[in-house]
């Protein structure tokens, strides 16, 4: 088989940890001085992309894992973080903030298909969801534009057949199921896939003179044309504790006094 | 608001899908309801209808105009005839083919694709599960259409309600795309009730599209107790239950005592306490039972965006700070080790 080249796409989200909050206009989310940091999934890939790298479990090797991002010139720090822990470039898709709004997972998948072609890649590993849109459609969609194969919520990915083939086991509702495919593929990471490493100081060092693009949508022949408008953002109905009770009996009590029992 | 409209009636004449002002001003709303026409996609397996997915026909029925159903597989006909008793269905379009039984996307999205549109749809709809999450995005690129995610509400034909930040905002969307591609919260549309209604049942078209991948193996837990997704209680269980041997000794009792399901937290989860598919959160399953009890679980925003519109939310934790007391309607500040089974005695001899 041919040596792999993986594409890595990354989104800066607002840190995972951090509780959003619905801005005053109720147009979004509050963005401004709030930590971000990379999607949590999308660390999984590069994890993954790294060690397909590292354990050759890809017979033909790993010629290049090259990461990319499509945001405001802050999603450089995501790209840098991604080559800390192991991608070998960056490609960085400069689009506005605020001005223009967030890319639409289509108009992203579609930027995508343009950077496979670029980049000439075989394997794109993203991750499942983005923890601020929620959609969980680019990887699908992609593989949609592409034609490929695609495998959703990948829990473990094994290359078999002297690696003309890629088996990946996937999450499903009520367990895991397993499907082959011939390369090239995209692949969405679940949780469940690895344990993302840390960037060490050393490599995050290392990674500051690792080769980072920028182009812009135009570049690759994108436009930024949204279908959705967001007609409002609101807060989720706020729910009351109830309060605490003493004991088992007055949990049973409340709970029949509540219709739940 | 007048797109779907306007595709329809172009699609009637033989045109391209183009905007035109042509249609616009002659359809009331009446022609406008007649012209709204959604494809609900149903899930089968082993020549058993998902129930569960019945839900993307009640929310196909919240948008008015004609509803049909869509099933594929090998075998289908007895799944068809099934769903064509949910009232308010006028057709349901059936492809006898076992290439689809597992709903492999890549043969699955053409499939659809093609059956849109001979049917001329301007909606179709799905339960964001797997088989929802990992093939509509892939029909919404076929057809270059921005999928609308997850909606726990409909405003209007093109107006809807999904939750983002992992639930801790609510946005309402409108699109424009002429055909609206969405997947719906099962937890926000009861399932249809397979009752009343007598569809006709038609063949669909097949193009017979080869899939790259090909499916190998699956393995699904087993259980006997009701499906998490749709369960009336659930009981859950996170990390304080210390071990697989006491999540299981301390929160089956509990569960069975109640007829509920049992969920677990992603540190549950990922200690080996509980099987992968009983995660509830953002990234695991959305439950809205009637009473959700945590266990041991000290309620991060991931997994209060998988069970916060619980209808009564109980709580027992050793920690009374537990961000998870903030939510529930009633908390038992105490050791779980010996509350639960305190709680499963009494439940028994009730």
């Amino acid at each position: 088989m041919s040596a792999l080249r993986i594409l890595v796409p990354v989104k800066r989200v607002i840190d995972y940890a951090v509780k959003p909050r619905v801005n005053k206009a109720q147009t979004g989310v509050e963005t401004a001085g709030v930590k971000h940091s990379m999607n949590p999934f999308d660390e999984l890939s590069i994890e993954e992309a790294v060690r397909i790298r590292e354990r050759k479990s890809a017979p033909g090797g790993v010629e290049d894992i090259c990461v990319v991002s499509a945001g405001p010139p802050k999603a450089q720090d995501v790209l840098r973080t991604a080559m800390a822990m192991g991608a070998d470039r960056a490609v960085h898709v400069d689009v506005k903030d605020g001005e223009e709004g967030d890319l639409e997972p289509l108009a992203v998948a579609k930027l995508l298909r343009a950077a496979v072609a670029r980049e000439g890649s075989n394997l794109v590993i993203l991750g499942k969801q983005s923890i601020d849109d929620d959609a969980a459609q680019t990887g699908p969609m992609l593989a949609g534009l592409l034609g490929w194969g695609q495998a959703t919520q990948a829990s473990a990915v094994r290359f078999v057949d002297g690696g003309d083939a890629v088996e990946v086991t996937q999450e499903i509702d009520g367990g895991v199921a397993t499907v082959r495919a011939k390369l090239p593929m995209v692949i969405t990471t679940d949780l469940r896939l690895n344990e993302p490493r840390f960037a060490t100081l050393p490599n995050i060092m290392k990674a500051k003179k690792k080769p980072l693009v920028k182009l812009s949508l135009s570049d690759l022949g994108v436009a930024n044309e949204r279908r959705l408008k967001v007609v409002k953002v609101t807060e989720p109905e706020p729910r009351q504790g109830g309060g605490k009770v003493e004991d088992v009996d007055g949990l049973v009590g409340k709970l029949k006094e509540l219709g739940a029992l | 608001m007048f797109s779907a409209a306007r595709r329809t009636a172009l699609r009637g004449a033989g045109s391209l899908p183009r905007p035109s002002s042509v249609f616009s001003h002659s359809l009331g709303p009446s022609a406008l309801r007649r012209l709204l026409s959604s494809l609900a996609v149903l899930e089968q397996r082993d020549g058993k209808l998902n129930h569960g997915s019945l839900s993307a026909i009640t929310a196909a029925k919240k948008l008015g105009g004609t509803v049909h159903g869509f099933v594929a597989g090998g075998n289908v006909k007895p799944v068809a005839e099934e769903a064509a008793k949910v009232e308010g269905v006028e057709k349901i379009i059936a492809v006898d083919n076992a290439a689809y039984d597992k709903g492999l996307p890549e043969n699955y999205a053409p499939l659809l694709v093609e059956n849109i549109k001979k049917g001329g749809y301007t909606h179709i709809l799905v339960g964001h599960t797997a088989f929802g999450k990992s093939l509509f995005p892939r029909v919404a690129a076929l057809l270059d259409s921005q999928q609308i995610s997850d909606i726990t509400a409909i405003e209007s034909e093109n107006t809807f309600v999904r939750p983002i930040y992992a639930g801790n905002a609510i946005a309402t969307v409108e699109s424009s795309d002429p055909i609206k591609v969405i997947t719906l919260r099962g937890t926000a549309f009861p399932a249809a009730e397979v009752a009343g209604g007598s569809a006709a049942v038609e063949d669909g078209v097949d193009p017979n599209v080869e899939s790259p991948t090909e499916w190998v193996s699956e393995d699904l837990a087993k259980s006997d107790r009701p499906d998490l997704a749709t369960a009336g209680k659930v009981v859950s269980g996170g990390r304080g239950l210390k071990s697989k041997e006491d999540f299981d000794k301390i929160m089956l009792p509990l569960a069975d005592t109640l007829g509920a399901a049992v969920g677990a937290s992603r540190a549950a989860v990922d200690s080996g306490y509980a099987d992968n598919s009983l995660q509830v959160g953002q990234t695991g399953k959305v439950v809205a039972p009637q009473l959700y009890l945590a266990v041991g679980i000290s309620g991060a925003i991931q997994h209060l965006a998988g069970m916060k519109d619980s209808k009564v939310i109980a709580a027992i934790n050793k920690d009374p700070e537990a961000p998870i007391f903030q939510v529930a309607d009633v908390g038992l500040v105490g050791d779980l080790f010996e509350k639960v089974p305190e709680l499963t005695e009494k439940l028994k001899s009730a």
